[in-house]
Parts: structure tokens; C-alpha cells; sequence
């Protein structure tokens, strides 16, 4: 059969609902593409949360689930506990992550749960309107941090990638960015050893990608761009910070 | 006599502004009113409107599902509100926007006024249509005066926009006058 | 805008939101936690911006289940403090407020609930009148619950939440919506001085005194039960002295409406209509919904042919009304989950019972 679109299989054929220059439509095609790749799509069940991405149903064509704000990880755990040989993500804001789900999220990490979480960091919290988030950088102004963020009241930035590369049930942190053609190769590449990994039952992955918020941030989508490979980058490094193995994987 | 009015448009038309301000001064002047802006998931889809309700008694329901005056900034929000404006019921629409013909309406009191146009010919900036809608409206309805609506615009302009407060006060007025003429 | 001093002279045009900070303000909280949720993010976008300059202390919580324990750890302080959630956060909170009942502390929460069940919607609702005025939590716990339905009542209310609290050292919560939440109207910044009792039981530091504690285990032979005992009394106490209700065009009436909340206020529209058509309508709107105000409704009751109850859900406090009553006969409901009703669609559920046609 001939192709016509270039829309993967799995991305469905909607029209994204998020805003201009929001990062959360690429990074669904890179998973949809990514997936279409490896034959996971009928093997797969995907934990939307709560945050923008919410109707991540509407998107892509396979099985998911809504989770309660910041649960994605306790729900994923229960999936994969009960059909072990599925693949099973999470896809989660930081505000979903890094504040409410901080519980979960570095629970799944500690146990090794083997699943993959992609991890959307834009600094705010976007479908509640621009929210301070537990990533938010320092002198950011969001709405509940009018005067900017001052680290002797609301403490730091969390780096995630970091922070759960720390954990031993760890077997992949990473951080990407989608802010370029180049950049998206590599977040590809990233997802698609995450999922690898979960294949080969070596424990929990998390890709936190550095992603964009034009409209909370009050940005045009270039001048967006430009903030995450430039402030955002640079408090929050991109790289590997934990990669398993197949050796050291006892 | 009691007054309910939608105002509706694109976001950033400045829809609630004009609400809000008219509720303001309906405040001023002893009314009792309310004022309910579309809010969270509405906006997304990039319109916005607001109900008011001025009146000299209770006022119960501040929704209002059949108004009896609308002042519409574009197209979509016509189809949306007219057929639920109460016979009789005021219709302002900004010409420049929305098409008169696809008013379908004969049972109602139609004031057209080229809002955009105006705002960037004749008082320098587009921001300005919605206030030249709401002069308009105000003359025509006379549900608040002209001289207590301008009295009120600094308690809605916050400090940095200071300096546009007499281009809006020119809005008002030119609306208003325009109005005058028709009514 | 900053909070008006209650007593000033001039009405204040404000969102329902914005009114419930400006009275914690005047109340005397200095403190607020809370986690953002649609539709009640002016609440602590105000607070953020504002509790500074009057003393106090703004905190986004990582979550709700962190916020009201930040709310019990202020209250063990003695010191007025506030949040409000919506749907699932006031859900989170409940282990907390459990533990805030046992423990008899006072705060004030705020609700501008939405649509459930689970996620919902930001849909203004009235569904969580059970989970408001039934518990708090697990036990046997209760909240005292203000329902407003106009911007003043939002104002006025907020302090009353606080006095009440303080009075029953008990959690207080103002059960609202989008629509009162979000819309403006002025209200009047009424004189009012926060009535404040000593707290002879706040956690200071014992210096100079024997050392206190605040705890909600009582694990010593029939100790817990001697504490539910005194709880309940408390509750007594509260569902004899604190009954708050509006009647509302009742002289004569044939039809009573018990409505609260938003319901309520679009149910004056329609009882003004129906009123012009000659049809003998009025209504009973329960002001505060713990307690309920059961003898009124009763009385109501058996002074009209027939009861409506209207709701924004598929039936909740019609069962209190019921449990109000004898003349089950006589009650009636009409309900719109997740909607307001209009005017209209009232009006004609009273032309119906009025045996109109519409
Ligand atoms: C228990 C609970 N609290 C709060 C909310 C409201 N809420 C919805 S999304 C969200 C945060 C969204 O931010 P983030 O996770 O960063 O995702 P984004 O929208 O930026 O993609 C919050 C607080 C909720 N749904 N449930
Ligand atoms: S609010 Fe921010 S995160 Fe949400 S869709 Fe818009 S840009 Fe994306």
C-alpha cells in the first residue's frame, strides 16, 4: 500500500488543540513515529495526565488511560504489574511530574519499574494558566510567583533528569529538546531507547524533554525556542545522566 | 428597568475591558450589576464575551440566556448570540467585522458602526473599536451616562497605559456622537 | 486591587474570587497554601501577589495533600489561614480535614467546585454537596459549610467562615462555583471586627507553661469514644446556634424553592416571573448547609402545597429536605448536573406545579 501522508500511523488524523509554537504536538509525533518504527502500536498502553496534554486520547491511536493529576506512575505500575509484556508509558507536565507526582514518579524510579516516562519540562504550568512549577527557573514570573521565583521562599529548579539518574532501579535518564530539526533526532533516538530498554525488561526510563509554554511564558513561539536551547538549557543541561548497561543489569 | 447585555468578540478585542468598565459605571451610579466573563477552556478557542446586567432592583441570575441587547465585535459571535436576542432587543454590530446582510433578523433595533475602521482612521488605533462600540451602545441605550463612563476609564486603565486614556475617552465620544446621529 | 478596610464607605466592584481574599484579609488570615486548579486560580494568584504586603505568607503547595497540611500546621499556631481547590483537590484534602476535625482545628476552605465525577469539568456544579456538608474525611466528621450566592456573601461569608471556625475550632468551608466565583458585582465592605477567641490550646513553644499537644489518636480504653461524644455535642451545638437561611417572597406562597448557591439566585429570576403571572411562588435558600436548616424547611413545608427543589446536580440536598419533612408528597426536584439551569427552565418546573401551561 502506498503512503500518502507522512502522518505516522499512530498519530490519529486530529488537529492538535495546543497552542502556537507549544512543543507538546512534536513531541507526540516523535513518539507516534517512534513507535510506528518498532511495531509497538498494538502493544502498547500510554497513561495521559493531567495537564495540556490530557487528550493525549485524541491523538494517538492506541490504548491510554487518564490518570489523576500526577499518578501517571502508580497507574503505569499497575498495568505493567498485571500484562508484563506490553509497553507502557507515562507522559507527564512538571507540574504533573515534579510537584503533585513527586511521590510516584520517584517510587516507580526507586522500584525499577519497567516502564518509560516522557517527562514535558516548560517551566510552568500551562493548562491551569502559567502557574509557577517546581522547574520554573529563578526570577521567572508566573502568576503565582508575581515579583519572580526567589529561591528563599519557593527553593530551586528540580532537574529531574538528575535527580531520578540518582535512584539504583534507574536504567535510563536523559534530556532533550525538540527546538531543532538536529535536536529532534536525538529526543527521537532517546524514546526510542527507552522503549528498547523497557523491551529488554531492563528497568525504568525517563526522557525529560525541555519544552516550550508561548503562551504562559507571554512569548512569541521563535522568542520561545530561543529561551529553552538558551536560559533553559543552561540550568537544565541536555544529556545522558544514567544509561544501563546490558552488562552491569544483574 | 433592568438591562442585560452581551458583548461579544475575538479575545483580545478587548471585550472584557468594555464589560467591565460599563459595570463600573453602572456601579457609580447606584445600579445594581453584574458582570460574567466567559472563562477557562472558552477562551482557548479564542473568543471571548461577557454578560452585564444593570437594573434597580435584585438582580437574580447573572446568566442570561435570552439578552436584550448585544453588541457583537465579529462574525462568529453573531451567528452565536442573535438568534437568542429578545425581540426589540438593541443589536450594535462592528461593521468592519461582521456582515450586516447576515443580520436575519427584521424584529430587532440593528446600529451598525464600522468600529475598526473608525478606530484606525479616525482616533489612530485599532485597539480602540470596542470602545467606540461601547459610546455607541451607551447612546443608544442610555443605560449609563456618557460623562460617568469616561468619569470611570482610569479605574479600569492600569497605570502603564495611562498615557491611552484620552484616546479612549475620544472613542467613547465618537461612538457615542455616531449613535446620536442614528438614534 | 488591594483589599478595601471593612467598614469603607464606597461599594467595591469585584469578582466573586477576588471578594473571598478581600474578607480572609479583613478576617485577619495572613496565610495561604494552595495548588492551582480551574476555576478557582484568582484565588491564590490574588494571595500570591497580595499577602506579602499585609504581613503575611503565600505557598504554592506541591499538592493539595501538602497544602492542608500546611493549613493544620499554621492552624496548630493559632493563626487564621485559608486555601481553596476545587473538585479532586478538595478530594485530596480529605485525609487532612479528618485529622483537622480530630484534632479541632480551625481554617477556612474554600470550594469553587466543578463538574465530577473524577476529572469532570470546569463546569460550574453543585456535586459536591455531600462531600461538603456529609464529611470530612473518614470518622465521624463534619465541616461547617457557608454556601454564598452573590459577590457580597462571598465578602461576607469568607469572615463568618473564619469566626465560626475559630468559635467550634472546626474547618469551615465555603462551598461555591464558577459562576459566583467568576462573576463581578459590587458588595459593600461591611463593618466587621474578627472575632477572635484566645486559643488557650495553639502550639507557642511551652515556655513558661505546661507543654500542650495536638493529636488526633486517642488509643486509651473508651477514649476515642468519649472524644466522638464531645464532638458531636459540638456538632449539636453548632446545628442549634448557627442555622443561617434567607426566605425569600415566601408571604402566601403555595410553592416553596429550596435552592442554594447559584441555583438559588437564577431561581429568583424565575420566582419574579412566575410572580407576575399570579403564580404564589417563593423560597427557602439555606445560607449555611451545615448546619442545614431543617426546621425551616420543615415549617416551609407544611405551609406550601408544593416543594421544589433545585439543584446543579442529579439530587443531593433534596435528600435533606426530605429527612426535613414529613410531607414527602409534596417535594419535587429538578436538577441540571454540571449546568446552570436558566430562568426559564425553573419557571416553567413552577408553571408545572402550579398547574399552568407554559
Ligand atoms: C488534584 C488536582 N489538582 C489540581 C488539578 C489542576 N491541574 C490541572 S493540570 C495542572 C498542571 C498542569 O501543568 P503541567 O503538569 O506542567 O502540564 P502542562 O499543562 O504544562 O503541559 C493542574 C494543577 C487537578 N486536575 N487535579
Ligand atoms: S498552554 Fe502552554 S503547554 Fe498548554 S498548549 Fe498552550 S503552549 Fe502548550
Amino acid at each position: 500500500m502506498k503512503q500518502v501522508f507522512d502522518r505516522p500511523r499512530t498519530l490519529l488524523d486530529a488537529r492538535f488543540h495546543y497552542c502556537p509554537g507549544c512543543h507538546h504536538g512534536t513531541i507526540h509525533r516523535i513518539i507516534a513515529e517512534t513507535l510506528d518504527r518498532m511495531e509497538l502500536r498494538e502493544n502498547t498502553i500510554g497513561i495521559a495526565p493531567v495537564g495540556c496534554a490530557v487528550m493525549l486520547y485524541d491523538y494517538m491511536d492506541i490504548d491510554i488511560l487518564e490518570a489523576p493529576h500526577g499518578r501517571a506512575p502508580a497507574l503505569a505500575t499497575g498495568i505493567k504489574r498485571s500484562l508484563p509484556d506490553r509497553v507502557v508509558f507515562t507522559y507527564q507536565g512538571d507540574g504533573d511530574l515534579a510537584s503533585i507526582g513527586m511521590g510516584e514518579i520517584v517510587h516507580a524510579a526507586n522500584r525499577g519499574e519497567n516502564i518509560t516516562v516522557v517527562f514535558v519540562n516548560n517551566t510552568t504550568y500551562g493548562m491551569t494558566g502559567g502557574q509557577m512549577a517546581p522547574t520554573t527557573l529563578l526570577g521567572q514570573k508566573t502568576t503565582t510567583s508575581p515579583f519572580g521565583r526567589d529561591f528563599r521562599t519557593e527553593g530551586y529548579p528540580i532537574r529531574m533528569a538528575e535527580l531520578l539518574a540518582g535512584l539504583e532501579g534507574v536504567a535510563y535518564s536523559t534530556r532533550v529538546t525538540v527546538s531543532s530539526p538536529a535536536h529532534i533526532r536525538k529526543a527521537k533516538e532517546a524514546i526510542r531507547k527507552g522503549f528498547e530498554m523497557q523491551l529488554k525488561g531492563m528497568g525504568f526510563s525517563i526522557i525529560e524533554v525541555l519544552s516550550t509554554c508561548p503562551t504562559n511564558w507571554g512569548m512569541k513561539p521563535l522568542d520561545a525556542q530561543k529561551r529553552v536551547l538558551g536560559e533553559m538549557a543552561e540550568y537544565f543541561p541536555l544529556g545522558v545522566f544514567k544509561e544501563r548497561k546490558q552488562a552491569d543489569f544483574a | 428597568m433592568t438591562k442585560d447585555i452581551i458583548m461579544a468578540g475575538f479575545g483580545g478585542q478587548g471585550i472584557l475591558m468594555i464589560g467591565n468598565l460599563l459595570a463600573l459605571t453602572a456601579m457609580e451610579e447606584g445600579k445594581n450589576v453584574t458582570y460574567l466573563p466567559s472563562y477557562g477552556v472558552e477562551m482557548r478557542g479564542g473568543t471571548a464575551n461577557c454578560t452585564v446586567i444593570i437594573s434597580d432592583e435584585e438582580i437574580g441570575s447573572p446568566v442570561v440566556w435570552r439578552p436584550g441587547s448585544l453588541v457583537i465585535m465579529n462574525g462568529p459571535s453573531l451567528e452565536r448570540f442573535l438568534p437568542n436576542l429578545q425581540p426589540g432587543g438593541e443589536l450594535v454590530i462592528n461593521s468592519s467585522l461582521v456582515d450586516a446582510r447576515k443580520v436575519d433578523r427584521t424584529d430587532v433595533r440593528l446600529f451598525q458602526v464600522a468600529a475598526d475602521e473608525i478606530a484606525r482612521n479616525k482616533i489612530g488605533s485599532r485597539q480602540m473599536a470596542s470602545m467606540i462600540a461601547l459610546g455607541a451602545y451607551v447612546a443608544l441605550s442610555g443605560v449609563v451616562g456618557l460623562e460617568t463612563l469616561i468619569g470611570c476609564l482610569p479605574k479600569v486603565i492600569s497605570k502603564k497605559y495611562e498615557r491611552f486614556i484620552p484616546l479612549n475617552v475620544n472613542a467613547l465620544k465618537e461612538g457615542a456622537a455616531l449613535a446620536g446621529i442614528h438614534a | 486591587m488591594s483589599a478595601p478596610a471593612a467598614g469603607a464607605a464606597k461599594r467595591v466592584l469585584a469578582k466573586g474570587n477576588e471578594a473571598i481574599c478581600h474578607g480572609a484579609i479583613a478576617a485577619g488570615c495572613r496565610f495561604y497554601y494552595g495548588y492551582p486548579i480551574t476555576p478557582q486560580n484568582d484565588i491564590p494568584e490574588y494571595m500570591a501577589a497580595h499577602m506579602a504586603e499585609h504581613g503575611g505568607a503565600f505557598l504554592q503547595a506541591e499538592s493539595e495533600v501538602a497544602t492542608i497540611n500546611m493549613i493544620l500546621g499554621t492552624s496548630s499556631t493559632g493563626n487564621r489561614v485559608m486555601t481553596s481547590s476545587s473538585g479532586p483537590g478538595i478530594s485530596l484534602m480529605q485525609e487532612g480535614l479528618s485529622f483537622m476535625v480530630g484534632s479541632q482545628l480551625p481554617a477556612v476552605i474554600v470550594n469553587i467546585s466543578r463538574s465530577g465525577p473524577g476529572l469532570g469539568g470546569i463546569a460550574p456544579s453543585q456535586g459536591d454537596y455531600f462531600q461538603a456538608t456529609k464529611v470530612a474525611g473518614h470518622g465521624d466528621a463534619h465541616l461547617i459549610c457557608l454556601a454564598p450566592h452573590s459577590v457580597q456573601e462571598m465578602y461576607s461569608l469568607t469572615m463568618l467562615a473564619f469566626d465560626l471556625a475559630d468559635k467550634y475550632r472546626n474547618p469551615a468551608m465555603i462551598l461555591g462555583d464558577a459562576i459566583i466565583g467568576q462573576m463581578k458585582e459590587p458588595y459593600d465592605p461591611v463593618p466587621y471586627v474578627p472575632a477572635v477567641p484566645d486559643k488557650p490550646w495553639a502550639l507557642t513553644g511551652a515556655r513558661g507553661r505546661a507543654a500542650r499537644h495536638i493529636k488526633s489518636m486517642f488509643l486509651k480504653d473508651g477514649e476515642i469514644e468519649v472524644h466522638n461524644w464531645k464532638l458531636r455535642d459540638k456538632f449539636r451545638k453548632i446545628r442549634e446556634e448557627e442555622v443561617r437561611f434567607e426566605p425569600y417572597m415566601l408571604d402566601g406562597a403555595k410553592i416553596g424553592i429550596v435552592a442554594f448557591g447559584t441555583a438559588a439566585r437564577v431561581a429568583k429570576t424565575s420566582i419574579q416571573s412566575a410572580r407576575k403571572e399570579g403564580i404564589e411562588v417563593g423560597m427557602l435558600r439555606p445560607i449555611t448547609l451545615f448546619p442545614f436548616p431543617e426546621e425551616q424547611v420543615r415549617d416551609m413545608a407544611s405551609g406550601v402545597q408544593k416543594v421544589l427543589v433545585v439543584e446543579m446536580n442529579t439530587g443531593q440536598m433534596v435528600e435533606d429536605v426530605r429527612r426535613s419533612t414529613p410531607h414527602h408528597e409534596r417535594i419535587h426536584f429538578f436538577g441540571k448536573p454540571c449546568a446552570v439551569p436558566t430562568p426559564d427552565e425553573i419557571l416553567e418546573q413552577i408553571r408545572l406545579l402550579a398547574g399552568r401551561k407554559g
